[in-house]
């Protein structure tokens, strides 16, 4: 399986919000924990209208959670 | 590991017992003398009939035992809905699935075509059928871990 180049920063920004657990953004955006888990590993690309949820989770813009290609700030 | 992935592990085990089960059940069943008869057909007819039947049951009973055993051991609930990585993951599965069948399908037809008995054709759509289930669940088990 080819890597996925949608990158995203959503570990570091549960942390920086009081430590959400992955269960509770899972519950916020409506998916399962096991998709936060792959979203946190890179093994899977979100479609546009789950980005925009996690971003909306986070009151960010989707490009400060998500990012395309090589990111070296990760 | 994930609720998914164990679903899909066990998903493969029952499958294999459950053919493996049946088909050691109804082997001595066979009708004798070799010739294609309709009791042939018959027992062709009531082996993937009753196959199917017992499968579905089968599955569901282990589905339920394992969803018991996972919440006994986890203390996790198992997901109540499928998200959109489900769906993804599901719908390659059964793109795998159905792939499996088509080939065994066409392996069976060739097998009439090249004069092989009735019972050849029979047996390789049964396991086709058996590889295609078994083909499906270790495609959910490799993306689960590997990603989409």
């Amino acid at each position: 399986m080819g890597k996925n180049l949608v990158g995203n920063h959503i570990r570091k920004l549960r942390f920086n919000h009081d430590e959400m657990t992955q269960q509770q953004l899972a519950d916020k955006v409506g998916v399962t924990r096991q998709t936060i888990v792959a979203l946190e590993k890179g093994n899977y690309s979100p479609s546009l209208e789950l980005a925009f949820r996690i971003a909306h989770a986070f009151n960010l813009p989707l490009e400060e959670v998500f990012f395309y290609g090589d990111n070296t700030e990760q | 590991m994930t609720y998914q992935e164990k679903k899909s592990i066990v998903s493969v085990i029952s499958a294999i017992l459950i053919f493996v089960s049946y088909c050691l059940y109804m082997y001595p069943r066979f009708p004798g003398g070799g010739v294609e008869s309709s009791e042939a057909f018959r027992y062709w007819g009531s082996f993937v009939l009753y196959l199917t039947l017992f499968s579905i049951v089968a599955h569901i009973i282990i589905s339920i035992i394992f969803n018991i055993v996972f919440r006994i051991t986890t203390n996790e609930k198992e997901p109540t809905f499928a998200d959109e990585l489900d769906k993804l993951i599901n719908l390659k599965a059964y793109r795998n699935s159905f792939f499996a069948f088509i080939v065994g399908f066409l392996f069976a037809m060739g097998s009439l075509v090249s004069y092989q008995p009735l019972h050849v054709m029979f047996i390789i759509l049964i396991t086709s059928g058996f590889i295609s289930d078994v083909t499906g669940s270790v495609t959910k088990l490799y993306h689960y871990r590997k990603g989409v």
